[in-house]
């Protein structure tokens, strides 16, 4: 038929263009798609090229696919196609999606069983891993690239209000104080503002002051999870921030990284961002800045607990055919990527903190926290207090979406529409009508 | 009779033009300047003569270090894509619009209406199955792949059915008279006739597979196969690390050149194309 | 629509044809009916678990007031988008016929902004009418317009169909160029000799005579607007703030490509199919029509 020859005509001339060059003969080659670009990629290629000549068997060859949306949706397509690569970096809030994809991914725990390599949760800093982890404790990802969220702020805005730079401020309540007088004394045109509004106001915060974002603890426990944003605390806090942007001390410049500009500009005295701006502030801002540790609520905790992380981590995928000495290499990599000196590394040249606590010793015995302020501020945040239920981390499906219903209800609020009540509520029940459809749909 | 100056039709094409030039001389005057002035805002109209250096930079080494191709690599994978687009699709349509309009055979209609739905989903939302088929027939991270599902469309087909259908009868029956076959008719009189139109959808062929993103990016799986469009937009942070804007933008202004080109070039016959479709 | 003379024979035709009929089977209509099928489904990300639900996406959309409202302002988009970008193009493609030095000049810097990638424009926006660091954005922040797109829904939706407008005043200059260059000059000077004035004459000569350029780019636009803006709105305003610049498109590849809800996209994509089969219909007959003077 004359598609049959048309199409294999097409094949052969596919099969007659070169191809990917095989792995150097005998090397199990292990082919991991990431979404590390620019300075960010050079490093990973260098930490690979590490691994690659640390040993004999095996060689990762690694792929750059585009943004974490683009390469989920390629891991999936790929290994729909049985084409999956060894392994995908893929994002926090796809976490849900990948614990639910059953044979498609091989978690750390069962790799480790299978193939002997020794990766020990333990040397791993709880809330680093706790978000990666089932229920009970077992890895499923491993963590790869993190960082979590901090207070930012401008030191020079600081001294021309007269507040004393050293001491930012520590509560909620505080902050509302400090914004007030940024505001009064002139010395910047937004006292507050905010990148990441729904992670930092929401996911974080419950965290930190140990209240739940989701029964079932936050959605370790089962698909049959529930919203609980619309508690007291989440409540007060909302509402707290719209009448600072009543009063003009507090502005909402928009969702994700979008307001990053206005911190980097000097428009905004405080802002709440990654951890892991510092290497953008030091090229970008013209101004003295510090960090600190994310305001609490005194009237819900009074010792906080730690923040979660945000980023990626690395899953193993499975394809047909796919055979033991590649799973092996893939765990080889795995715990190459745990050994203090390589996670210090990666955390030193990078800016997303150490995953372990070997590296994070190691980079203290390296005084690399005291020759760098601002760098040890995060993980000191991540490790404070002990890890809970609700400060493991996030177990939903559909995340992205949950994100942004509390944004849209939040914007709408802003304009007017609603209080922080009636949006909270409303969040809560579009995001549960969200939840119970994943559900449908992975129980199948 | 001398004409005056037209004083309001070159106040509003001027107009026109800064409202249409600006924003990508933005764009070039941001190569220039440093990734970090223009992170907090400070991006300038005014380009820093120093910088320039840039574009030269992007195009030979790249941004190199993550392991993507130079710029110069990514503009021919582009080149090549887009002229396979536009080629494959110009053939085919004129292949498939003869049929079509100068014969009659069983289920014609049926044919040309399921040529033409091609218009009503676009890759984006049928993209899994598509990768799917791809890879079952082994075009995953090839040069084919990136092509093919890109050329099953219907926009050239429904105006060359347009040009022929308005061919006058006269030079068919001269054709037949003289026992020409309808293969020599469509080399000999169809085809010279329809040059104009042909170059007026080479450009917008061109310009439609030059700035594919999606597909590439799913089918290329190795840097080697990378259009500059994903190499621009690769650049663009999601919030890890800063975007280095002088970078992309250099990038940009390199992947804006060849289409441009190919717009100018053609413009005389893609003007001249489109009036004689209209008749 | 037919052609009168046309050569006999039927394996010819079939054979000529059957390469984009082929193609489009393999790579529209299989991809397609899957993407149908799955829009009858629930099912997860990885395609291990599906659940027939009949009807049941659609009836959920359609029961869903915001879907609806999202419908309408789809609606409001694509027709702002396309009116916007038809006049500017039709005001700069009549000074562009006319006879004036340097209209090669102007009328390559008019078409060429087409080449610009979707991607790329939408930064430049941004980079452009950002409120806070916007060249243009700060200034009027400033003003007693308070630009702020991120709060401010109306203004978010007002630059939206400004910025997918721009970028489409290209195409329809080149259509309309065309358009006013095939009408006949003999036409224009009988006008202008029985003393039409130039609005009158643009209004009772030139406009009618580019009707059939007029409706054609009309299908094209709102096809545009409804399907190829999506890049634009997601770099712009994500569909903020709250849901104001929520297109139709926009939710389609939110819920698919982020949120892998196949199931419940695949139903949204059927409904716009809907709508674009229904608008190229229109453009077909269209089409058809135009042969017949």
């Amino acid at each position: 038929m004359k598609r049959r020859s048309l199409l294999a005509g097409a094949a052969a001339l596919a099969a007659a263009s070169p191809r990917i060059s095989l792995a150097a003969a005998g090397k199990t080659r292990v082919v991991f798609w990431h979404a590390m670009n620019g300075a960010l990629g050079a490093e990973l290629n260098k930490l690979i090229a590490r691994f690659n000549a640390s040993q004999a068997t095996a060689e990762v060859v690694p792929v750059f696919k585009g943004g974490y949306p683009e390469t989920l949706t390629a891991a999936i397509a790929a290994w729909r196609a049985h084409q999956a690569p060894h392994i995908a970096q893929i994002f926090d809030v796809g976490t849900g999606s990948m614990v639910a994809a059953g044979p498609a991914v091989t978690d750390v725990w069962k790799l480790v069983k299978d193939t002997g390599v020794a990766i020990d949760a333990k040397n791993y800093i709880p809330s680093v891993r706790g978000y990666y982890t089932l229920a009970d404790g077992r890895m499923a990802s491993m963590p790869f690239n993190s960082s979590t969220v901090v207070m930012w702020y401008n030191k020079d805005a600081f001294e021309k209000a007269g507040l004393d730079p050293a001491k930012p401020p520590a509560t909620w309540p505080e902050v509302v104080k400090a914004a007030e007088v940024l505001k009064s004394k002139n010395a910047a045109k937004y006292a507050c503002t905010t990148s990441w509004p729904a992670w930092v106001h929401f996911e974080q915060f419950s965290a930190v002051q140990n209240v739940p974002f989701a029964s079932e603890a936050d959605g370790f426990k089962g698909l049959g999870a529930k919203l609980e944003i619309n508690a007291p605390a989440f409540v007060s806090n909302l509402q707290r921030l719209l009448d600072m942007s009543k009063a003009g001390t507090f502005k909402y410049a928009g969702r994700d990284n979008t307001p990053d500009p206005i911190f980097y500009s000097g428009q905004a005295a405080i802002t709440f961002n990654s951890s892991g701006i510092l290497g953008d502030l030091k090229k970008s801002a013209k101004f003295k800045w510090g960090n600190a540790f994310l305001p609490y609520d005194p009237a819900v905790i009074k010792t906080p607990l730690n923040s979660i992380i945000g980023g990626a981590s690395l899953w193993a995928m499975t394809a047909p055919h796919r055979t033991p000495a590649e799973y092996k290499a893939v765990a080889e990599f795995f715990a190459f990527l745990g050994q203090p000196a390589q996670d210090a590394e990666w955390s030193r040249t990078t800016g997303y903190v150490p995953v372990t606590f070997g590296g994070y010793n190691l980079l203290k015995s390296q005084n690399y926290y005291t020759q760098n302020p601002g760098t040890e501020l995060p993980i000191q945040q991540l490790t404070r207090g002990h890890v809970t239920e609700n400060s493991k981390g996030i177990r939903l499906g559909q995340m992205p979406q949950i994100r942004v219903i509390i944004e849209e209800e939040w914007e709408k609020a802003l304009q007017g529409q609603q209080n922080a009540k009636q949006a909270l509520d409303v969040a809560v029940q579009r995001g549960n009508t969200v939840l119970r459809q994943f559900e449908r749909a992975v129980k199948g | 009779m001398r004409a005056r100056t037209d004083w309001t039709a070159h106040l509003v094409l001027g107009l026109g033009v800064v409202l249409f030039a600006l924003p990508v001389w933005l764009v070039f005057a941001g190569a220039t300047q440093s990734a970090g002035a223009i992170n907090r805002g400070d991006l300038s109209l005014i380009p820093n003569l120093g910088g320039l250096s840039e574009f030269w930079r992007v195009l030979t080494i790249g941004t190199g270090k993550d392991g993507a191709e130079p710029v110069w690599h990514m503009l021919m994978i582009s080149a090549g894509m887009a002229l396979a687009i536009a080629v494959g699709k110009i053939v085919i349509s004129v292949l498939s619009a003869y049929a079509v309009v100068f014969f009659r055979f069983p289920f014609r209609r049926i044919a040309f209406w399921t040529i033409f739905i091609t218009l009503m989903l676009p890759v984006e939302v049928r993209i899994i199955p598509t990768y799917a088929v791809m890879a079952d027939f082994g075009l995953i991270n090839t040069f084919t792949g990136l092509t093919m599902p890109l050329i099953a469309s219907a926009t050239a087909t429904l105006l060359f059915r347009q040009v022929f259908v308005a061919i006058p009868d006269a030079l068919v029956e001269a054709a037949r008279m003289d026992g020409a076959g309808p293969l020599r008719f469509l080399w000999d009189i169809v085809l010279p006739v329809s040059g104009a139109n042909v170059a007026a959808l080479f450009v917008i062929l061109f310009v439609y597979g030059w700035n594919q993103y999606l597909w590439p990016l799913l089918v290329a799986t190795t840097p080697r196969l990378d259009t500059i469009v994903i190499g621009i937009v690769q650049l663009i942070s999601a919030g890890d690390v800063m975007t280095p804007w002088n970078e992309m933008m250099a990038m940009a202004v390199l992947a804006v050149i060849p289409p441009v080109i190919v717009v100018v070039a053609m413009q005389h016959w893609f003007v001249k194309g489109l009036t004689e479709g209209e008749k | 629509m037919e052609r009168r003379t046309i050569f006999p024979g039927r394996l010819l035709p079939i054979l000529l044809v059957l390469p984009q009929l082929a193609l489009t089977i393999v790579f529209f209509l299989f991809p397609a009916g899957e993407a149908m099928w799955s829009s009858l489904t629930q099912v997860d990300a990885f395609g291990l678990h599906t659940q027939f639900v009949g009807l049941g996406n659609f009836a959920g959309l359609f029961s869903d007031p915001r879907y609806l409202h999202t419908i309408w302002r789809t609606a409001v988009f694509c027709a702002s988008v396309t009116v916007l970008s038809l006049a500017v193009a039709l005001a700069l493609a009549v000074f562009a016929d006319r006879e004036i030095r340097g209209r090669g000049w102007y009328r390559t810097m008019l078409i060429w902004p087409y080449a610009v990638a979707p991607a790329v424009s939408a930064v430049l926006w941004v980079f452009l009418m950002n409120p806070q660091v916007g060249l243009f954005g700060r200034w009027l922040n400033g003003t007693a317009l308070h630009w702020d797109y991120a709060i401010n829904g109306g203004q978010a939706m007002l630059l939206v169909i400004i910025a997918a407008a721009w970028k489409q005043v290209s195409y329809n200059f080149i259509f309309f160029l065309a358009g006013l260059q095939s009408i006949p000059r003999t036409v224009v000077e009988a006008a202008r000799m029985d003393g039409a004035k130039g609005w009158r004459r643009f209004r009772t000569i030139t406009l009618p005579l580019l009707m059939p350029t007029t409706f054609f780019l009309i299908i094209v636009d709102l096809v545009y607007a409804a399907f190829d803006t999506f890049a634009t709105i997601m770099a712009l305003t994500q569909g903020g703030p709250g849901k104001a610049t929520e297109t139709l498109v926009v939710k389609v590849y939110r819920d698919g490509v982020i949120n892998l809800d196949l199931g419940g996209s695949s139903a949204q994509s059927v409904v716009l199919m809907v709508a674009i089969i229904t608008l190229t219909a229109l453009q077909f007959r269209f089409l058809g029509q135009r042969r017949v003077d």
